[in-house]
């Protein structure tokens, strides 16, 4: 060591090593920002994308004019399941609300929760509905995504197309097994009776509300 | 880098030190994600990226690292890394982040980028490094491929399960006959420990088999 060096202590050690991880963190911090930041446009793209997707699977694009992600009322619905406030997509042509589209959640799947998107008309009446996330067992329960269904000319989901659960009976708004007019796949009652039950009460919601619903932005 | 190095390094990737079948490292994404075949392979697929980058980077900067705190900076190198391939992968090839997009954060659960970090991209330099990181991937790639595809196949008869999600069109191989029971054992945890315990005495097997065969080696004088 030279006399001009001071000698290495403890404590300068501990300083320049401090001094060097922080710099690491710093430099590498700001890559993470500057990552994020330069890609955050096009993940928001995309994620509105697949978003799109799912709606125009169950309310095809002819049927309103406007930018639905950007036309939505917030409300708190319980009734409706989906663990927070629901965020109520409103379809307008010329300017005059023409379908709603909603997630609501059947929380007594097989396998837990079963998130589906439903499009309502303004009559009340069921446009679509599809089961967005499920975990219902493959290739038994899993037929309430037409994707899986083996049907793909009549896919079980689409038996609500073009009923209002408002004016059917509950009675009737069951699986043909319990008396109801609903089909379902032997061995697999659950999924349906889950997926039947919270469409009807999603759609009865949304019928009781509709004032709230309508209510400008 | 001369041929005999990359060689050295190929084989040590592929066979001598296999992550799975010899370092035995990485287990948890091993035993979660290998119940298919396609699973497997696409795993392996963003732990080769993450590997190569990695090796890259942290043998460019291995002079400025004190050697008291490189495992908390190879830490942050390595999940600064992770973060921002997901982040690229979504905005800008997502389709593909659809079908690899949950196995790239399970990379960070996995400690054989760490460990080769540590055991060789830290003494070597950066060309070598991010060969070392991709042979060590590619390892991995075989191994959890077989890995899975024997689960798959024992568990539930069939073979690439999944891949319509990576390649739209194909459909999964049925190998046994559609009522085939299936076994559910070889899908779940204990399934994977027994059967890489096979893959892992395999190996055994035929390094022993093959250094039987071979002539003994003279003594140096």
């Amino acid at each position: 060591m030279t006399p001009t060096r001071k000698p290495k202590t403890a404590l300068r050690m501990a300083a320049r090593t401090a001094l060097i991880l922080f710099l690491f963190v710093v430099a590498f911090t700001a890559l993470l920002a500057a990552a994020h930041l330069w890609t955050r446009p096009s993940i928001e793209a995309a994620a509105a994308g697949e978003k799109m997707k799912l709606i125009d699977e169950v309310l095809p694009r002819d049927r309103y004019d406007n930018d639905l992600l950007d036309d939505a009322v917030t409300l708190d619905a319980p009734e409706l399941d989906s663990g927070g406030p629901s965020r109520i997509l409103r379809a307008r042509k010329d300017g005059r609300i023409v379908a709603l589209v909603f997630e609501t959640v059947a929380p007594d799947g097989y396998a837990g929760n079963i998130r589906l998107l439903l499009a309502l008309d303004a009559g009340g009446r069921i446009i679509g509905v599809r089961a967005v996330a499920h975990k219902e067992t493959p290739g038994l329960g899993d037929y309430i995504d037409p994707r899986k269904d083996r049907d793909k000319a009549h896919p079980w989901i689409a038996q609500f197309d073009g009923l209002n659960p408002a004016i059917i009976d509950a009675r009737e708004w069951r699986v043909k097994k319990d008396g109801g007019r609903f089909d379902s796949m032997a061995g697999a009652t659950v999924t349906p009776r889950a997926v039947i039950k919270a469409v009807r009460r999603a759609a009865l919601f949304i019928a009781a509300n509709r004032e709230l619903i309508q209510a400008p932005r | 880098m001369t041929l005999a190095e990359f060689r050295k390094i190929a084989v040590n990737g592929l066979w001598k030190q296999n992550t799975s079948l010899v370092q035995i490292l990485g287990l948890c994404p091993l035993l979660a994600v290998t119940t298919n075949l396609v699973n497997g392979a696409m795993l392996s697929l963003a732990t080769i990226l993450v590997m190569a980058l990695s090796g890259a980077v942290i043998s460019s900067l291995r002079n400025l690292i004190p050697h008291e705190i490189r495992i908390p900076v190879f830490i942050l190198i390595v999940a600064t890394l992770v973060t921002v391939i997901d982040l690229l992968f979504n905005a800008n090839l997502h389709q593909l982040y659809l079908v690899l997009g949950i196995f790239i954060p399970l990379i960070t659960t996995n400690c054989i980028v760490l460990a080769r970090v540590e055991a060789y991209a830290n003494k070597n330099p950066p060309l070598q490094s991010t060969f070392d990181g991709i042979f060590m991937g590619v390892g991995m790639l075989w191994t959890l491929s077989l890995l899975g595809g024997l689960r798959e196949l024992i568990g539930q008869g069939t073979l690439l399960s999944g891949i319509d999600m990576v390649i739209p069109g194909l459909e999964a191989i049925q190998v046994f006959p559609a009522n085939y029971p299936g076994f559910l054992l070889a899908l779940l945890p204990p399934g994977a420990f027994i059967v890489l315990g096979c893959l892992v005495a395999w190996k055994n097997w035929a390094e022993a088999r093959a250094s039987a065969r071979r002539p003994p080696r003279k003594k140096a004088p």
